[in-house]
């Protein structure tokens, strides 16, 4: 029995019926690290001690009957959640042996269920990219093909997953950063409505943006996931205390249900055809379920990627700031005063990407310009959010491509910015608007997995997860095992 | 206008202030704004649950992963602080808007662990009230709540001359309230008596305990100066590092001198923060201001804008407390005491009420306000009204003497006893019986034949030393019925 491509529905039961245990799933999944991740390169670090102590008492638990509904689950963490003594680093030399004395909300509460944590996974610094180049370490490759990127940000989560590597993993999403990259590794990954998921504990890099979310091999391994992450945090004044309902209805598949097909999301700009043609597939699957696929519009949509691209720096600006030297991570102590201090550790800590960023949203804050790029950033969200509030009139959910590209090879945009964020044009709208949003593999593109998008309203989790199981289901779609 | 030129003859006197030359008008005009920063009285800090602590705490001891800005953490709002500054509103008469927001002031600084303060920008909690001082109406711009920094140590006193410097955090996150004036108050008197008022409205509403000594209060004076009559505002200099009223009083009398100093030798004030060296009485540059910092506000995504229940405001504005000012001229109007008196003990919340419940008790009002003003305030402890009433009774009454009451006062706060229990132990009952008085300065009149030959003659000064000679032999005698005495009998032949 290979355990490393199992999803974390057949693993539970084998668990909870005591067929298999922690221990074993564990070693199973570290020898399955030992084997592919000289080559992948999903993960930053390896936990065995944090693992060995989770599964034992995974097994402990399980044996007494009162484990929680994760004990024993392999698990991996984007390297931008805060672990209590584990090196956490957000993928940045400036937080190179930084060891948090505490663990956020979303991971404790998955330690809580059970889960057992195999490693630390590779990301852009701060959450910085769209390909895991901009990682402070090194680049992840895609399972799919070694000469690939991942996608971006939480592309060590996605190949993590992907590659066998652990069954779930938890990523953050600022601008498509959990649904592209699991678009580009064939597996499922999901933004929660943004408030869904407590953040304390994420190391922001946008903070009215940044969600964390699951990345998973089914649409029901990241409903578990997320739903044992939701509901309100007393720590997160950003996170709302409605109902953690998110499988509701579950299993209750599309029939009668108007999904909107956004023009300005079909025919983006540079979409490539295997990836149309790979939606148009998945469009006729859910037609088949009884889905009525009605044409709607996001006018706005060429102005979200300009938007996006000075409010998220302009957050990053300042949530970068305490990246000083003085309290903890890299510091420069040759410089001649505090000033000199600063600049020269965060030159030396902060990579080209992290640098530009900072810049950008520096500027778009100055006094001057505040009204001109920032204010008129905020209207455009704005303008954003009313576009889907008018779209969702006409539908239930939306649904796109996550990605117009299928994972293209490893440092052809690297010198090219602008391409790179093009990547998510599709993606960030969701992010402007606070909307959940899920992406689900539907096929491959010259051999490669091209991701579907469905886009819900607010705290309509239930809604995207509902599609996207219907799509799973109709699409008669078994977990895409990566050629590795 | 050409008046500055004309008050001034050019070898005259270069500094002259506002008010020191009689009737003449003054060259110049001294406009002062104030802002003032108040901590809130919390248990916990701003954004996070570590309690705010004293002073003298060891440093890094009340400090959490939030207030420390590790990353991954997030800021939630102190409900008690909130409360606190919309108090301090209310009792100001300011406008509260429905929606407020937190805002992030951007700049590094080592002691500033996130990189920002979080603060309030465009949307502050409050704002354009009035403080009234003496009938004059202080116009207050805004109030709003923010968190403190921390605080920097260095090893070798001075910045630029340490080897380490060290950051404590106990004070990073602690709520603050600004309470900022429009330029309305002119003259360092007018300052000086603007905080204190400041500080007895926040007692009295319990928003804070407002010691300037524990850092509870900081006043930054903002001074400019200009030609009387003019209307242009002068170049303003802030005033740091101030840690009393007397500070404060001083360190404007201080600025104002200079900013004339320089502007009569033909020089300008430069726009800068400058701090108050208590050491040397004087201002020094700390920091120009020439070019403004910018500090890239941008509203705080971590925090949601906060909907202000209008509900909310009311209930407490129903129930604040009757403010010093209203209080000050009720102890005029309904006790009869004199305004120095009322000004006094309405200044201190606490004063004001141990008066109250004093009198209610039945004490003498005029007598109460004599005793709080003269003994109770300069012993700097406060006896319960009943033990007070007793005393001041006691005293009205001539059953024991004032010093006594001094004595029995000062043993009950030490003692928590009753005053009758004092007065019987030390056998304090005055004794006022005319028989058993006459007895004794009859005796003492027989003793002191020179004094009291001395008397007769005319030398009144001579009855000093009879009645303290009544005073030796029997410390209880009323010693206004044994003068009466006395003056009675030697003016028998």
């Amino acid at each position: 029995m290979d355990t490393t491509h199992m999803t974390l529905a057949e693993l539970q039961r084998l668990l909870h019926a005591r067929e298999l245990s922690a221990k074993d799933l564990l070693s199973e999944h570290m020898m399955r690290i030992d084997n592919v991740d000289g080559e992948v390169k999903a993960f930053l670090r390896t936990t065995p001690q944090l693992a060995s102590q989770q599964a034992a008492e995974a097994d402990r638990a399980l044996k007494a009957g009162n484990a929680g509904q994760l004990a024993g689950i392999p698990l991996a963490v984007k390297d931008v959640l805060c672990v209590e003594g584990v090196e956490t680093t957000a993928g940045s030399q400036i937080l190179r042996g930084f060891k948090p004395p505490y663990t956020g909300t979303a991971v404790r509460r998955l330690f809580e269920a059970g889960a057992v944590m195999v490693g630390v996974t590779n990301c852009d610094e701060f959450a910085m990219g769209s390909s895991t180049e901009n990682s402070g370490y090194f680049p992840t490759h895609n399972p799919w093909d070694l000469t690939r990127v991942p996608g971006g940000s939480s592309g060590g989560s996605a190949s993590a997953v992907a590659a066998g590597e652990a069954v779930v993993s938890v990523g953050t999403d600022t601008g498509g950063s959990i649904r592209q990259p699991a678009a580009l590794c064939g597996v499922v990954g999901m933004k929660p409505t943004y408030g869904r998921v407590s953040r304390y504990g994420l190391i922001a890099f946008a903070s009215s943006l940044d969600q964390i979310g699951p990345l998973a091999r089914s649409v029901e391994d990241a409903a578990i996931l997320l739903e044992a992450m939701a509901g309100h945090d007393p720590l997160d004044a950003t996170s709302s205390d409605r109902p953690n309902d998110v499988r509701r209805d579950f299993e209750a598949g599309v029939k009668g249900m108007r999904l909107g097909l956004p023009r300005e999301y079909y025919e983006v700009d540079g979409i490539e055809p295997g990836v149309k043609a790979a939606i148009d597939k998945a469009l006729e699957a859910l037609r088949r379920a009884g889905a009525e696929i009605v044409d709607v519009t996001l006018p706005h949509t060429d102005y979200g990627l300009a938007a996006y691209y000075i409010i998220a720096p302009a957050e990053c600006s300042s949530n970068l700031a305490r990246f000083d030297g003085v309290r903890y991570g890299m510091s420069d102590q040759d410089a001649a005063n505090v000033t000199d201090a600063y600049m020269q550790t965060r030159r030396k800590g902060f990579g080209t990407e992290v640098r530009r960023r900072v810049m950008l949203g520096t500027y778009a804050l100055s006094s001057g310009y505040y009204d001109a790029y920032y204010l008129k950033a905020q209207k455009v969200r704005t303008l954003i959010k009313r576009d889907f509030d008018t779209a969702f009139e006409k539908c239930d959910a939306i649904v796109s491509a996550t990605s117009p590209t299928v994972a293209f090879p490893i440092g052809s945009k690297t010198q090219d910015p602008l391409a790179m964020y093009l990547c998510d044009v599709l993606t960030l709208g969701g992010n402007l608007a606070g909307l959940p949003g899920i992406s689900v593999p539907c096929g491959l593109s010259e051999g490669l997995p091209v991701g579907l998008q469905v886009l819900a309203p607010q705290w309509r989790e239930d809604v995207a997860l509902r599609v996207a199981r219907a799509y799973e289901v109709a699409s008669e779609m078994k977990v895409a095992v990566a050629p590795l | 206008m050409s008046g500055g030129a004309d008050l001034n003859p050019p070898s005259g006197p270069s500094v002259h202030l506002p008010g020191k030359r009689g009737g003449q008008p003054p060259a110049w005009e001294v406009v002062i704004g104030m802002e003032v920063h108040v901590q809130p009285r919390t248990r916990t800090k701003m954004f996070c649950g570590c309690e705010v602590g004293q002073p003298g705490d060891l440093p890094n001891s009340n400090v959490c992963e939030i207030c420390a800005g590790l990353p991954g953490t997030l800021p939630v709002i102190n409900k008690a602080a909130v409360e606190a500054c919309l108090k301090t509103a209310v009792a100001l008469r300011c406008e509260i808007p429905r929606h407020t927001k937190f805002d992030r002031k951007n700049y590094m600084y080592p002691d500033l662990p996130k990189g920002y303060q979080i603060s309030q920008y465009d949307l502050p909690m409050s704002h354009d009230g009035i403080l009234e001082l003496d009938g004059r109406k202080v116009r207050i711009r805004r109030v709003h709540l923010e968190e403190d920094t921390g605080k920097l140590v260095h090893a070798g006193d001075k910045l630029h001359m340490a080897k380490e410097s060290f950051v404590d955090l106990n004070r990073a996150g602690i709520p603050l309230m600004e309470i900022v004036t429009e330029p309305d108050l002119r003259s360092a008197d007018e300052a000086r008596d603007y905080a204190v008022a400041l500080r007895t409205l926040l007692r009295t509403i319990g928003a804070s305990e407002a010691e300037m000594e524990k850092g509870q209060l900081r006043a930054e004076p903002n001074i400019s100066i200009r030609r009387a009559g003019t209307e242009e505002l002068g170049v303003k200099t802030e005033l740091k590092n101030i840690n009393s009223f007397r500070a404060l009083h001083r360190a404007i009398q201080f600025e104002v001198a200079r900013q004339v100093e320089v502007l009569e030798s033909g020089g300008t004030v430069a726009q800068e923060t400058r701090g108050w060296s208590e050491a040397e009485q004087r201002t020094f540059s700390q920091r120009s201001k020439e070019f403004a910092e910018d500090y890239r506000y941008f509203p705080e995504p971590d925090l949601p804008p906060l909907e202000l229940d209008p509900k909310w405001i009311e209930v407490l504005r129903q129930a604040l407390p009757e403010m010093p000012g209203a209080r000050r001229s009720r102890l005029i109007s309904e006790y009869g005491l004199p305004a120095t008196d009322a000004h006094l003990i309405a200044a201190e919340v606490a004063f004001a009420d141990l008066f109250e419940a004093t009198v209610k008790a039945g004490a003498q009002p005029r007598a109460t306000a004599n005793w709080i003003v003269g003994e109770v305030a300069p012993s700097g402890k406060l006896p319960t009204p009943a033990v007070l009433s007793e005393i001041v009774k006691l005293v009205t009454g001539g059953s024991i003497t004032r010093d006594q009451g001094r004595e029995v006062l000062h043993e009950s706060l030490s003692s928590n006893r009753t005053a009758a229990e004092i007065v019987a132990e030390r056998g304090f009952a005055q004794d006022s019986d005319e028989a058993s008085v006459k007895a004794i300065v009859e005796a003492v009149i027989a003793a002191n034949p020179r004094a009291a030959e001395d008397y007769r003659a005319g030398k009144k000064q001579a009855l000093g030393a009879l009645i303290a000679d009544v005073k030796k032999r029997a410390p209880q005698t009323n010693p206004k019925v044994a003068s009466d005495l006395l003056m009675k009998a030697l003016s028998t032949p």
